[in-house]
């Protein structure tokens, strides 16, 4: 029940010592053996086939934006399970916990839980997807050969590893925070968590929002000046536009969750008193700041997908879409109201009721123009030719999904409603309706959509299907009995419970939740099958799905430059207007193209970051300072790498592509054969 | 015909929907069917907004089934128009359709965000029940601590832990702060939530309508013994409160003073109910300003000073080593070397919540729209209700006279 002590600190180890490995906590051990086993097998095997100069050259420092976009989603795939398997165990201890049962999680561990699955899920998952996402996609939609900063790029992507890694330490040494994932002060103060927790939260949140700061930086850029010539403003495909707004928050935001967290750092650290009780502190101000990021924050995760179910309902409808300037409006619209509604997190501590109304009304005015966008995604299936494959299956799903969570967020936004429902489990199921229902439809959306592209091959329909329909029937068995709940009056991140009641519908939520788990072990399944199968589902063309924007103009998977010549745009969707107008290929001509070198920086800078999060967490300050000297001596180091750039000579460059040619003509000799 | 079939199936894709609507508000579902009038009006706006919601989602989810099935590919009997990608007339209505819902909501929210202020003195307890102008709402303090939840009852001059007893159909005004971090007091039988948080008061006016047992909780997770957080709320006719008061005050417990309270503060769990005879007058003012321990300059002492320009150099000196800290009261062993210092106390002026402009009569029905009363007609809601004072906060301002520091 009570804190552990906080160790006395030493001068070479800090307050590192070897009470800090949770010997105590048999699951984390079990898990531990299970981590080292899995991590020794794969290093293994890595060093078995030889992998490790490749994985090195070729991706670990590639400063290619496919590449790096790869490795963002396979961080948010593999942080995804571990915040997964958070979630069964909530739902676990939450299905047992009754009637003087405690369950099998102590308050130590599953206060955690909690707060990690939060964390991970949001920042190491929801983010590395989006971003991930957006840096495959958004420079082949533009038609550009990479995004503006090549190396920031591999930087960013590191960096967010680094905060990523720093969480998953969390686990074996020391503790994670006790404070739920926004770590409202006092209680994430030094007074009340003395121990590492918060410290890891701190750390790992600052060195990921350096990655993700940065990469939305770069992304700006490369939307507002890498466009194929041609491509205005209003003739950039959605998904492009949303990633641009969604890019324009995190640079906006992100700088508020980097100060509020400095400033909570300084308060545990130097012992300021920003946002402590005594001393003229006022922790309201933290649920202020944090929120005025938090917010947005939200619309930084369902925008980019607000593109990608534009992009699919389009392309799969066999039509344009429908009311593409209106769609761009509310883009707009949604990114600069996200800032004037934070205080709708907070009606509850005691605002007046013509402020309460304020954010309440602003809140609603949100669902104005995402309205808008539903009755656009509908009115573009309306005489279309809607072909079912999966990402149109998951773009409906999305619909019929999101709608009923847009209501109950509403409701939430209605303050006298939220005064009764405020940190219920409505609340709960209200915002995994929106974020599963939104986000992650929307990503496996994308993911069935562009993988064709990625790798050249399409996935596994049979093990698709699967994996969807346990996704949606799962998400409605596991959420709505949490809505149920919120109803009858039961509050979130409880651990145990006196109303014997209560446990059927915790028991459903928990079976849903093991459908998901079905559902997720079946979309890996899908990977394993369609990788196992590629050659049968091999995809030729580079258009797959008769595709629309410039990404399917180039081959699957693209080549290192992407295109070969700057395609010029003449119309919203710039491939199907080629298509449409006959365009040919251009076979000959080929000049020299310039390409950025690969560098290890990234890695080794985010390295010593991830080096001095930890040494800060446990106050190793030898360690912080070399580490941040090493930081410091390395960025101006690289300054110095001249070999900072190559070019693909023309020949090489006309070998690919007339490769490209050749089988571009036997494709369409095969069609005609087949035609005939 | 398919398109009929499925226009009749989607509209009898409603019938369960809305079938389940009062369904809901029987098994259980304290928030839809509570027994206070407060929490009763915020039940039924979330029925009424998700009703108005529905009018707009229902069609929606009905046309998408629906443009789904119909145009589908394999129906090649559909209209198929490639490149309609714009009307005017529709963009008029995809707009204007979502606007007139939320105007319709964000009339509605207004208007009852304004009358279910939880500052706002209650104007009825139930409907068409008017509070007379003579009635004195029933005062109850109330302090979060970690993990137990302490009642102060000021008219009657006792105290209780972990158990709210109320007399049945009278106003409550409730003042609540927190002793050591962010917690949030629910009865959700009774009214909506609201923070208690250490240095600040917040405050809730309240009715509990029926007799019964109800149960009350923090609905802020506030760290270890959170989920035992619980506390027992008893709805009392009014003899039987009168009664209850009388055990309270003679309760073996005796006098909750400041070193009982600093002793209750710590952390415990599964507190049970305790009742005490007695309780120090100015204990609650002293929790909100942070200064229960003997020695320790108040929060609105330390702003009356600063208002008056502050305690120049001396100042800087009046800070204590003290041993107190709620670092060690949460049980760890370190105490930072920072978390030990707190200011000194050098104008002990007394406490008195009576100098705060409390309960001055004012109109309390300024609101206009659809159920109000125009300006000048006579007013649905009885002209005798008290307006509280805004939302109080020990660190926001001091509504002291500035005192002079000590020189």
């Amino acid at each position: 029940m009570t804190p552990h002590p906080a160790p006395v600190a030493g001068p070479i180890l800090g307050r590192l010592s070897l009470d800090a490995i949770p010997l105590h906590e048999p699951i984390l051990i079990g898990t531990f053996i299970a981590v080292a086993l899995g991590g020794l097998a794969v290093i293994g095997l890595l060093t078995r086939f030889r992998l490790w100069g490749y994985l090195w050259s070729e991706w670990f420092t590639t400063v290619d934006h496919k590449r790096i976009g790869i490795m963002y989603m396979i961080l948010g795939l593999v942080m995804f399970l571990r915040g997964f398997a958070d979630a069964i165990m909530m739902r676990l201890q939450q299905a047992m916990a009754f009637g003087g049962s405690e369950g099998y999680l102590n308050a130590h561990h599953y206060d955690q839980i909690f707060t990690a699955h939060g964390v991970i899920m949001i920042f190491f998952v929801a983010m590395p997807f989006i971003t991930g996402l957006m840096n495959y996609i958004v420079p082949l939609q533009i038609g550009a050969r990479d995004v503006s900063f090549p190396f920031l790029n591999n930087f960013s992507f590191w960096m967010t590893t680094a905060g990523a890694v720093l969480t998953m330490v969390s686990l074996f040494i020391g503790e994670y925070a006790q404070t739920g994932w926004l770590a409202y002060p006092p209680l994430s103060g030094i007074a009340y968590s003395p121990n590492v927790g918060v410290d890891y939260y701190i750390w790992s949140l600052q060195i990921a929002g350096v990655g993700t700061t940065l990469s939305g930086i770069n992304l700006i850029v490369t939307i507002l000046k890498l466009r194929a010539p041609g491509m205005g403003l209003m003739k950039m495909p959605v998904f492009t536009w949303t990633s641009l707004c969604a890019n324009i928050l995190i640079v906006a935001s992100f700088p508020v969750l980097t100060a509020v967290l400095a400033l909570l750092g300084l308060d545990r650290y130097a012992g300021t008193n920003f946002f402590t009780n005594d001393f003229g502190g006022s922790p309201m101000m933290y649920v202020n700041l944090i929120w005025i990021w938090g917010h947005p924050e939200v619309y930084i995760l369902i925008l980019p997908l607000f593109g990608v179910f534009s992009e699919v309902t389009s392309t799969f409808s066999g039509k344009r879409l429908f009311g593409y300037t209106s769609m761009v409006y509310a883009t707009v619209c949604i990114t600069i109201l996200s800032y004037v509604v934070w205080l709708h997190h907070f009606f509850t501590m005691g605002s007046g009721a013509s402020v309460n109304s304020f954010f309440g009304i602003t809140t609603m005015v949100i669902s104005i123009p995402t309205g808008a966008k539903l009755f656009n995604w509908l009115f573009t299936m309306y005489r279309g030719r809607i072909r079912f494959d999966l990402p149109m299956m998951w773009t409906i799903a999305f619909m019929l999904t999101f709608v009923v969570g847009g209501m109950t967020g509403v409701l939430l936004a209605v303050p006298p409603a939220d005064f009764v429902l405020h940190n219920s489990l409505f609340l709960v199921a209200h915002f995994h309706n929106v974020i599963i229902g939104g986000v992650l439809f929307g990503l496996f959306a994308a993911i069935n959509f562009w993988w064709p592209k990625a790798f050249g091959f399409k996935l596994d329909v049979f093990w698709g299907k699967i994996s969807f329909w346990c996704w949606v029937v799962g998400f409605w068995l596991a959420f709505m009995p949490l809505y149920i709940l919120g109803l009858m009056g039961v509050t979130r991140r409880m651990r145990v419970f006196d109303d014997g009641s209560l446990q059927i519908f915790f028991m459903i939520a928990a079976f849903g939740a093991v459908v998901i788990g079905a559902g997720i072990l079946a979309m890996l399944v899908q990977f394993a099958v369609s990788i196992w199968k590629r050659d049968q589902l091999r995809d030729e063309t580079g258009d797959p799905w008769n595709g629309r924007t410039l990404e399917w103009a180039t081959t699957s998977p693209p080549p290192d430059y992407n295109f070969a010549f700057t395609p010029v745009i003449h119309d919203l969707d710039a491939w199907h207007d080629m298509k449409e107008r006959g365009h040919q290929r251009p076979v000959t001509g080929f000049r020299d193209i310039h390409m950025p070198s690969s560098t290890g920086a990234g890695v080794i800078l985010s390295g010593l970051a991830l080096v001095m999060g930890f040494a800060l967490v446990w106050h190793i300050w030898w360690l912080v300072g070399a580490s941040f000297l090493a930081i410091i001596g390395g960025a101006i180091m690289h300054t110095f790498n001249y070999k900072r750039d190559f070019h693909i000579p023309a020949a090489t460059v006309a070998a690919m592509e007339d490769a490209r040619t050749e089988q571009l003509t036997l494709l369409q000799s095969r069609h005609l054969a087949g035609g005939a | 015909m398919a398109m009929s079939f499925l226009r009749s199936t989607a509209r009898f894709r409603l019938l369960p929907v809305l079938t389940l609507l009062p369904l809901l508000s029987g098994c259980g579902m304290v928030v839809l069917d509570p027994a206070g009038d407060v929490a009763r009006q915020q039940g039924n706006l979330i029925v009424i907004s998700t009703l108005l919601m529905l009018t707009i989602i229902i069609p929606v989810m009905a046309l998408t089934i629906l443009f789904a099935w119909r145009y589908r590919a394999a129906n090649k009997e559909a209209t198929y128009r490639p490149d309609w990608d714009h009307s005017t007339q529709l963009e008029l209505v995809i707009w204007a359709a979502p606007l007139l819902i939320i105007i319709c909501l964000g009339a509605l929210t207004w208007v009852a965000t304004h009358l279910l202020d939880p500052y706002r003195p209650l104007a009825r307890t139930a409907p068409g029940q008017a509070v007379a102008a003579d009635v004195t709402p029933l005062e109850v303090n109330v302090v979060a601590l970690d993990w137990k939840w302490l009642f102060i009852y000021p008219q009657q001059g006792i105290a209780t832990v972990n158990e709210l007893a109320v007399p049945v159909d009278r106003p409550i005004r409730f003042r609540i702060s927190a002793s050591s971090v962010m917690n949030s007091f629910y009865v959700p039988a009774m009214a909506g939530q609201i923070y208690a948080m250490p240095g600040m008061e917040t405050k809730l006016h309240a009715v509990l309508n029926q007799p019964g047992n109800f149960t009350g909780f923090s609905s802020n997770y506030s760290g270890a013994g959170f989920s035992n957080m619980r506390f027992a709320v008893k709805s009392l006719p009014a003899g039987e409160f009168d009664q209850w008061v009388a055990r309270a005050k003679a309760s073996p417990e005796g006098m909750l003073d400041r070193q009982t309270y600093l002793q209750l503060e710590r952390p415990s769990e599964k507190e049970p109910a305790r009742l005490f005879a007695a309780v120090d007058p100015e204990l609650f003012d002293a929790v909100v300003n942070l200064c229960v321990e003997p020695g320790k300059m108040c929060m609105h002492d330390m702003m009356s000073v600063d208002a008056a320009g502050g305690g120049g150099i001396a100042g800087i000196h009046n800070v204590q080593q003290v041993t107190y800290d709620k670092f060690a009261a949460r049980g760890s062993t370190e105490i930072a070397r920072w978390s030990m210092r707190q200011v000194g106390a050098f104008c002990a002026t007394p406490m008195n919540t009576g100098i705060r402009p409390d309960g001055v009569p004012t109109d309390p029905a300024p609101l206009t729209g659809a159920g109000l009363s125009l300006p000048g007609s006579t007013p649905v809601l009885p002209r005798t209700a008290l307006n509280d004072t805004g939302p109080y906060s020990a660190r926001s301002y001091s509504t002291r006279p500035a005192a002079t520091p000590v020189s």
